[in-house]
């Protein structure tokens, strides 16, 4: 508990530290890019719950199926990969060639594969992801001490247990520290995403404030969508300390 | 009775193949503690992980061995000796409860103790009734770990993790008890107190065991019967029935002679192995 505190003091400081740089450069220039900070927060529990609130739900919803497709494909693939050599050598060759790739180049062809509603956005977010999962799961099983698995094996052990109970519990504080990472590169890419064929969506929101020279709104929209990505890092790490409480206790 | 026949086994390194274990015959009858004794690299751990289903056999069989037939026979006034009937069941891991205890002690360092010491009857599918349960609190209790059994092993010293394998081990009830060097972590003070523990609790189950170490003084301590493995390919040299089993360094002439030949014996191999090299 005294950790979480320590980090949203943390969160708080930097919070009020760019408020500062903010508020000297408002007081500094002239111009309608920069409003006044208080003008941004004056109506923003209204805005927030009459019309902020329906796009993160949205975002959150398809980060969400991203995040849950990327898990459901890129776990068994990593374990496969590190499982069997013909595997890797099939599949490196293309993860390798892949995982450098800007995902983002690839939205016109998830858009004319998928179309412009969520089936695309949705798409990008899984290719963001998962290969950051493969990755750390593939790297991380193979490094997992083969005596690891002496015991369990003498006890008759099938495969499904075998992974279970020391496969997953071995990789996932390696796995959760690529999901937070990648989290981090979903929710930018949320710009890219919901630019189009949507009407809600955090990017959408900031993207359409944008257009409609609404400058206040679009800063209401990149405060709460800072706030969204905070509370997501933070989500994993309470993830993390809850699953991985044995790491703790190692250090 | 547990049988080893004939058993092979090599390390194979892409083209290489590297015999470790060439024909190894052995038996151990039930409930007996058969330690082998023998140097670094001489097999025995192979051996062991070989037993516990990680590593392929090349060759051979190993199975327990149950007679039957004499009584029968001799009902029927038939020659008993002839008439002895062998019933082989191959060990397997799915059928036989295999307790091991490696040399790093094998505990999942995300399980607490009490987790580890339970998954083997949770991969078994074992019911942990009342009785088991007491059973299993008394086997905590006799070797002293009851108040750890909720920490994590890293949080555990040397001899702590170690007893807290026993009693993985000794939970399970096991059909066989395989130990590969458990103790040789450990410094003197803290090996002395977990071998003690160890036998208790050992001389109340019973499993037939067998365990593989490099030191006399504990495979005279803990092996009802002793063998010596030969550096190469595994070859049995000695066995022999162990008069000074859970006797702790008996002052007496027979036993320091008895100690003084397997060190030689074990001595000279190496000797014989630099003159070679």
């Amino acid at each position: 508990m005294n950790k979480l505190v320590q980090r949203l003091w943390t969160f708080f400081l930097g919070y009020l530290s760019i408020h500062l740089i903010w508020t000297v450069a408002y007081l500094l220039t002239d111009t309608t890019v920069i409003p006044n900070p208080l003008a941004v927060y004056r109506d923003f529990a209204e805005t927030f719950s009459s019309s902020i609130l329906i796009h993160i739900l949205y975002s959150l919803r398809r980060i969400g199926a991203g995040l849950g497709l990327s898990l459901v494909i890129g776990i068994p693939v990593g374990i496969l990969m590190a499982g069997s050599k013909r595997m890797n050598k099939l599949l490196y060759p293309l993860v390798y060639f892949s995982y450098p790739i800007p995902k983002t180049a690839l939205l016109p062809v998830a858009m004319l594969l998928w179309g412009m509603r969520d089936g695309s956005k949705i798409v990008i977010i899984f290719l963001i992801i998962v290969f950051q999962v493969i990755v750390a799961v593939r790297d991380s099983v193979m490094s997992i001490d083969p005596k690891m698995y002496q015991v369990i094996k003498s006890t008759g052990a099938g495969r499904g247990q075998i992974i279970r109970h020391v496969t997953l519990p071995a990789v996932l504080p390696q796995l959760l520290t690529s999901v937070r990472v990648s989290l981090g590169s979903a929710v930018s890419v949320l710009f890219f995403v919901e630019g189009y064929g949507t009407k809600y969506g955090m990017g959408y929101y900031i993207l359409d404030s944008w257009s409609r020279i609404n400058y206040i709104d679009m800063y209401r929209g990149i405060i709460v969508i800072a706030v969204v990505g905070f509370a997501l890092f933070e989500g994993i790490d309470l993830l993390d300390g809850k699953l991985c409480r044995w790491k703790q206790a190692a250090d | 009775m547990f049988r080893i026949e004939h058993v092979s086994i090599q390390y194979k390194n892409n083209k290489d193949t590297l015999p470790v274990i060439r024909d190894l015959s052995m038996q151990i009858r039930q409930g007996e503690a058969l330690v082998i004794l023998g140097s670094s690299g001489c097999g025995k751990s192979t051996l062991i992980n070989a037993l516990a289903g990680s590593i392929a056999m090349e060759s051979g069989s190993v199975s327990f061995v149950k007679e039957s037939g004499r009584e029968q026979g001799r009902e029927q006034g038939k020659e008993a000796e002839g008439e002895q009937q062998e019933e082989k069941q191959p060990l397997n891991p799915k059928l036989h409860k295999i307790g091991l205890i490696p040399q790093n002690c094998g505990l999942l360092p995300w399980k607490r103790v009490r987790e580890n010491c339970i998954l083997p009857l949770k991969i078994r599918r074992i019911k942990i009734d009342q009785a088991y349960r007491e059973e299993m609190n008394r086997i905590y209790e006799a070797l002293n770990i009851l108040h750890i059994l909720d920490k994590y092993p890293s949080q555990l010293s040397g001899g702590q993790l170690q007893r807290a394998a026993i009693a993985r081990a000794f939970i399970l009830k096991p059909d066989l008890l395989l130990m590969d060097e458990p103790f040789s972590a450990l410094d003197a003070l803290t090996r002395e107190e977990a071998r003690e523990l160890f036998l208790t609790v050992w001389k109340q189950i019973r499993p037939t065991t067998i365990m593989v170490t490099h030191s006399i003084e504990e495979a005279l301590y803990l092996g009802t019967t002793i063998c010596i493995m030969e550096e190469q390919e595994g070859r049995i040299s000695l066995q022999m029935e162990n008069p000074y089993f859970g006797q702790l360094c008996p002052q007496e002439i027979d036993y320091l002679l008895l100690q003084k030949e397997l060190r030689e014996r074990l001595k000279s191999r190496e000797e014989r192995k630099v003159a070679h090299e």
